[in-house]
């Protein structure tokens, strides 16, 4: 199982990275050896052994529903990089033809 | 009270409740010790100044009316870059961020200014607190305060190095994978990673939501101790936090007794692959706790060794999940927005120009770690290591009350000696990784000078979780046996700036 640098061009648009040519093979050979070392987990027979996805085992945690302070129309908008109207400014979401 | 920066919290704190020192006096030798070395450490992003001094004007007028105040009123702390502090630059080392003021404080922030603990500014760190040397900040490394060309650890190596140079008493550490230990023992400091979900992680950015924990960092038991107790505790902004009273640490670390207790040595933390210094210093502190009066068994955990392997598949997988937030719409870098490019297209080049290259390396591989066809081989099977790594320690935990191993196999590394070489970056958190997988509490304190390099080397102390009183125990009784065979703490052998 080796990793292509078609593949790390695909995981960089499922993960909205513009990635470069360079950064293409670079990764794709690291991304090979990183897998190697790893791979040993797969020595250790666990299918009977249930997955862990956390370290408490809590369910359910809930707060009474009720409203209360929270951030300001021009406190939630401060850090946006573009703003307009009361909104967040995004470039277009639709084709438009 | 003269040098006023090599004083102990404990100390400092006092002398302010007994109007023998202004807070502001204490702040203002701080910072400018910070003006001093600071170009030749560059532990700190950004220093809160004004703020700091404001603070400390209201902790002296408050004193002055006769108010009596916390333990640690009036004491500077280091705040790592990770935690969300309102109205300052919060970057976490990342260029994504550059210049984003948060609108709200975390909850470790608010719970040290509801303490008077005076924030004198953010540390350094690897982005997105993904790395063990801080080489991975965007805004250029953090020099070891013992060899100015060695790394400080990390990711929390500005908030260690600031300890280390004694820029700050105090400092505040997030551990995903040893970011506060690793830090600690390569600068002769205290860290602890308490029980997952002791701390509130509401306002921390996250990179591994099921691993991440804030924690207390400082240069004796006693003052990590005091900070702990002011962090920790129930919230209920964060539902992965523990609803339970904390254990009673400062008691602990004033205690500070191993008689009757059992410490076991982690077999499989140790041996080859560990610097002789390392070996040799974590040997004899062992058996200085059993000339304290603990009983010291050897105890074997077989799953350790796939710990780092289940890690890197664990915390790329969550992470490239977390970061997906950074995407240039609401707060932080926008990039490409030209009124041409389509969103998608803006959110690629916001996040290829604003990450940097480890960010990008766990991002593609979590991606592909989660991605169909591939989940059960890696993720899924790494999770049921993590089963099985847990059930290792509480087979151990039945048997003995704390486990021990070195904090990192080596001292201090040359800054760019790891850089391009990821697996040797990541084999460096090898002995702190279990505890994160498992969720439990751990230690790291120094316990000398490696021979060879004169380097610090960090003891662990891992205990079950919620107990992490049996940490300040076992490291105060540890450290109160040095102090008294060297006569003063490690850290005062560090050179000068």
């Amino acid at each position: 199982m080796s990793i292509s640098r078609a593949d790390v061009a695909h995981l960089g648009t499922l993960a909205r990275l513009q990635l470069t040519e360079a950064e293409l093979d670079h990764y794709a050979e690291q991304l090979d050896v990183i897998l190697h070392a790893v791979a040993r987990i797969s020595e250790v027979a666990a299918d009977d052994i249930p997955p862990m996805s956390h370290p408490i085992a809590m369910v359910n945690v809930f707060r009474d529903d009720v409203v209360k302070p929270s951030l300001t129309r021009d406190e939630a908008l401060s850090g946006a990089p573009s703003s307009q109207d009361d909104r967040f400014r995004v470039p277009r979401i639709l084709d438009e033809e | 009270m003269s040098d006023l920066i090599r004083q102990s919290a404990t100390t400092l704190a006092a002398a302010i409740a007994s109007k023998e020192v202004s807070a502001v006096e204490v702040a203002q030798a701080h910072l400018e010790r910070i003006a001093a070395v600071e170009e030749r450490v560059h532990a700190f992003l950004h220093i809160t100044e004004v703020s700091a001094i404001a603070q400390a004007k209201a902790i002296d007028e408050r004193i002055a009316a006769g108010e009596q105040l916390g333990p640690l009123a009036g004491v500077p702390l280091a705040l790592k870059d990770v935690l969300a502090m309102k109205g300052e630059p919060t970057t976490a080392g990342s260029r994504i961020l550059e210049g984003w003021r948060p609108p709200y404080d975390s909850t470790v922030v608010q719970r040290l200014r509801d303490s008077d603990i005076v924030i004198l500014g953010k540390t350094n760190m690897d982005e997105f607190a993904m790395g063990s040397s801080t080489e991975h900040s965007a805004y250029g490394p953090t020099h070891n305060p013992w060899d100015l060309e060695r790394i400080p650890g990390g990711s929390g190596g500005g908030s260690a190095a600031a300890l280390a140079a004694f820029e700050a008493p105090l400092a505040i550490g997030t551990d995903t994978g040893g970011s506060i230990r690793q830090p600690a023992s390569v600068t002769g400091t205290v860290g602890v990673k308490p029980t997952y979900g002791g701390v509130s992680r509401y306002g921390q950015i996250a990179l591994a939501s099921s691993l991440d924990q804030p924690g207390p960092c400082a240069r004796s038991v006693l003052d990590t101790a005091l900070l702990h107790a002011v962090i920790a505790g129930h919230d209920p902004m964060d539902s992965t936090s523990i609803n339970a009273p904390v254990p009673d640490v400062v008691a602990a670390a004033r205690r500070a007794d191993v008689r009757g207790m059992r410490i076991g040595v982690v077999k499989e933390l140790g041996g080859d692959g560990y610097q002789a210094g390392v070996a040799q210093r974590y040997s004899e502190a062992l058996d200085i706790l059993q000339g304290l009066g603990a009983e010291v068994v050897e105890v074997s955990c077989p799953h350790m060794e796939y710990a780092l392997g289940a890690y890197y598949l664990i915390l790329p997988s969550e992470a490239s999940s977390n970061l997906a937030r950074f995407d240039g719409m609401r707060y932080g870098l926008r990039a490409g927005d030209d009124g041409t490019n389509s969103v998608e297209q803006v959110m690629a080049i916001t996040r290829e120009a604003g990450f940097g290259p480890e960010v990008k390396r766990r991002i593609i591989l979590g991606t592909y770690a989660l991605s169909s066809g591939y989940y059960d081989a890696y993720y899924a099977q790494a999770q049921r290591v993590r089963t099985l790594i847990t059930r290792d320690f509480d087979a151990a935990f039945a048997k003995v009350d704390v486990l021990v191993s070195p904090t990192n196999p080596t001292t201090a590394f040359k800054l760019g000696e790891k850089l391009d070489d990821p697996i040797a970056m990541y084999l460096n958190d090898v002995a702190t990784i279990p505890v994160n997988l498992a969720g439990i509490c751990a230690m790291s304190l120094p316990v000398g000078l490696a021979p060879e390099d004169g380097l610090p080397v960090g003891f662990q102390i891992m205990a079950p979780a919620m107990a992490d009183d049996r940490l300040y125990l076992a490291g105060g009784a540890l450290e109160a046996a040095l102090v008294d065979k060297w006569g003063h703490l490690l850290i005062e052998e560090a050179p000068e700036l």
